[in-house]
Formats: C-alpha cells, structure tokens, sequence
C-alpha cells in the first residue's frame, strides 16, 4: 500500500507492506542515522520525531505514519550541531552508537519541559540507553545545551 | 517481528468487531508488544481512526479510550487533577518516554499481563471497561475472563472520592516490577483495597485493614521468576502495602 509522509521536510510517498516497520522505511529512504539497537523497544537508539513527539521507529509500523510529519536527524541538523558540540565538550561520548536516538530525545525534551530538573532530565531520558558513557557526561552536557539555548533566546 | 498481510484502519467500532471476528485477524493498538511475536496475521486492524485516543469528564466519570498512549495517561490534566500523581506512578516507569508515546492504554489493559503497572492501578479504583460487543462491565470481572473477539474501547474511571497511591519495587529504573501494589481508601471507609500485581502473576485486588493486613497477604499466592523469589515478593507486598496505608491516613489527617 502506498503512504504519504513528509520526511524531513519533503513530502514522499512510497509503497509499504503491511507489516514494514517505520525504522525500516526510513532506512530504505536513506535516513542512516536511524539504528537499530535491541529490536525489543528497550534501547531509544532508533527514536525519532513523529509529529513532533519522540517514538521508538522500530515499534511503529510505516502505515501508521501515513499523513504525518517525521524528522530524523538528517532533518534537524543544525539543532543536534548545537548539542553535539555540547557533548563534545563534555567527552560525553565514546562510541557514538546512541548519539543519534539520545539527540532526538534531548531536542524532544527541549521543546517539551521548560527549566528541567537534573531528575527530570534523567526520568525524560531513561529510554535512552548508553553503555559507555555512565551518563554523567551526557547529563553535563544537557545542562550546558540547555543553559546554552536559554541565553541564546533571551539574546 | 509479526507479518500481515492486509492492513485496514476501520471508520467504526462495528466494522471492527466484524473484522475481528476471524481468527487470522488481530487488532493493533500501540504494537510495542506485538512486534516481540513472530505472529502470522492475515488483517491487521488499525484502531487508530476511532478517536479513541480521547480522556473525557463525563456524568461523573473519567472515560479513557483504548487509543489513549500512555505517555497521554502519564502527562493528562484532566488526570492530575482528578487523580493527583496517581497516573504518572503508574507509567512514569514503563520503559521511557519514546515507548510510552507508543504504547496503548487499551493494549496493556486488554492483554491482562501479569507485570502490567496499569491494571494494578487500575483495580485499585472503581473502574469498568467498555467493549464493543459486551458492553460496560466491571474491571474486575473483565481481569478474571480469556482474552475473546470483542475488543475494549474505554475504561471508564468512577470519580467517587476514592483516593489511591501506588507503589513499586524494581531491580533497575525501567524494568518490569518485582513487585507493584496500590492502595486505595473510600471516602469515609476504614478499610483499604489492595491491589497487588507483578507476583509474577496477574494483579488481585482485596480489603483490608491494618489489622487484618497480614492475615490477607497471607492467603495471596506469591510466585518465583529471575527477578524475585516469591518470599521477598510476600515480605514486599506487606512493605508497600503499609507504606500506601501510612500515606493515604497522612492524607486523610
């Protein structure tokens, strides 16, 4: 069946199974910043936008997208630039594996809460699992994006 | 991963129903836990097109529909206010935010699984559950029956003063519990009703009193899994049990 989305700020449309997940549509449409980590909705690795909201692409079928706006990293460049610097900065990486799930989380987040705490960033990310890092850097990282765009709007 | 050969998103909850009615069709509501099977489906039914993802006041209750996610149930001000902190202890643990914009209400109530946080929440207050076929019926009676064709639409919340508190033990932040148990108390009663799930099996709900406390847990089956072993599973019942009471007297004093 076909399904028309707009992707990133394009409109496409394309022909899905029934069954095709959204994470495998995106990669057939060239988004290779989605990964795949667990295949078990546990990891956050393969979170994107859908209408805004962050979901795991991995959990929701293509034809369930169908009418509504995705963005993945490959569309929100200039964002996840300023908060990759952040954790940059802060070592906050090492493989990099989750960086791009954990960026579209921490945009999401960004828009949704006004002035998090240190505990309600950690309750907004606990789907975002990272097995280098401990955390802590990524966590210094937030804060200083977070500080960051905050000044940068009062600018 | 599931596979399906035909995909249809139905303009009515009768057209549903009649879908549901072969046994190679299966209704897909967040898909978070069907995607972990390997089921051949012939017509995957899409509810999505239902506007059952609504939470409404109604004639003194709280209608949540089946299509309602569950990050909707955790972040709801209708909710809140109607229900304090009570809907976002229930989901604020299940996995992480991307899952819970997910994942349905209907599809953990419905599939009636021993670990589900929101059933045992939910039988802690005065609920019934809407379903296309069988219509209203009492939470509790819909938790005892086999999953069958009809397909669940709401569950409606009574709004009758009924207070509740809920409380979780977890080996890591986002697993499934070790143990969850509710409490509630009645406006003007003395006695509370537990509700307690994750034992690993599915969640019961009884009265109790401080006093006849011990005595009830006792008569509760506690079982073993690699997460918890049915002793500490019965000492944790008889912990969080008592720290819902205390909470909920700090309430009413």
């Amino acid at each position: 069946m076909n399904i028309t989305v707009t992707l990133n700020g394009t409109v496409r449309t394309a022909e899905v199974r029934p069954d095709t997940t959204l994470f495998d549509f995106l990669r057939e449409q060239g988004c290779y910043s989605v990964k795949c980590g667990c295949e078990t909705s546990n990891c956050g690795l393969c979170t994107v936008h859908l209408d805004g909201h962050p979901v795991l692409s991995c959990s929701v079928l293509a034809v369930r997208a169908d009418g509504h706006t995705i963005d993945t990293l490959e569309g929100l460049q200039e964002e996840a630039a300023a908060f990759g610097a952040c954790l940059a900065d802060e070592g906050a990486e090492q493989c990099g594996f989750c960086s791009p799930g954990l960026i579209l989380s921490v945009l999401a987040m960004a828009r949704e809460l006004q002035n998090p705490t240190d505990d309600e960033i950690r309750h907004y990310l606990a789907g975002n699992l990272c097995r280098c890092t401990g955390y802590q850097g990524q966590l210094r990282a937030i804060r200083r994006y977070l500080t960051e765009r905050k000044e940068a709007s009062r600018a | 991963m599931f596979t399906a050969e035909r995909y249809v998103r139905p303009a009515t909850l009768q057209e549903a129903l009649e879908l549901n009615r072969k046994r190679s069709s299966t209704i897909l509501g967040g898909g978070c836990w069907l995607r972990l099977g390997r089921k051949r489906i012939g017509t995957l039914i899409d509810l999505s097109g239902l506007g059952l993802d609504q939470i409404e006041e109604r004639d003194g209750w709280v209608r949540i529909g089946a299509m309602v996610s569950l990050r909707q149930l955790e972040t709801s001000a209708l909710l809140k206010e109607r229900f304090g902190s009570l809907f976002a202890d229930m989901t604020g643990h299940i996995v992480g935010v991307q899952f819970r914009e997910c994942a349905t209400f209907g599809g953990s109530v419905w599939g009636r699984f021993g670990f589900s946080d929101i059933l045992t929440g939910l039988l802690a207050l005065d609920c019934e559950v809407e379903l296309a076929e069988a219509g209203r019926i009492p939470l509790r009676d819909f938790a005892a029956r086999k999953a069958d064709r009809d397909i669940l639409a709401a569950v409606w919340v009574q709004l009758d003063g009924r207070k509740a508190v809920y409380h979780t033990v977890r080996n890591a932040g986002t697993d499934f519990p070790v143990l969850a148990c509710a409490v509630s108390c009645g406006e003007g009663e003395t006695a509370y009703r537990l509700s307690i799930g994750a034992r690993p099996m599915k969640a019961v709900s009884l009265e109790v009193t401080p006093d006849t406390l011990e005595t009830a847990l006792d008569a509760v089956s506690f079982g073993t899994n690699l997460r918890a072993g049915a002793a500490y599973r019965r000492h944790l019942a008889s912990v969080l049990a008592n720290r819902g009471i205390r909470e909920l007297e700090g309430e009413q004093a």
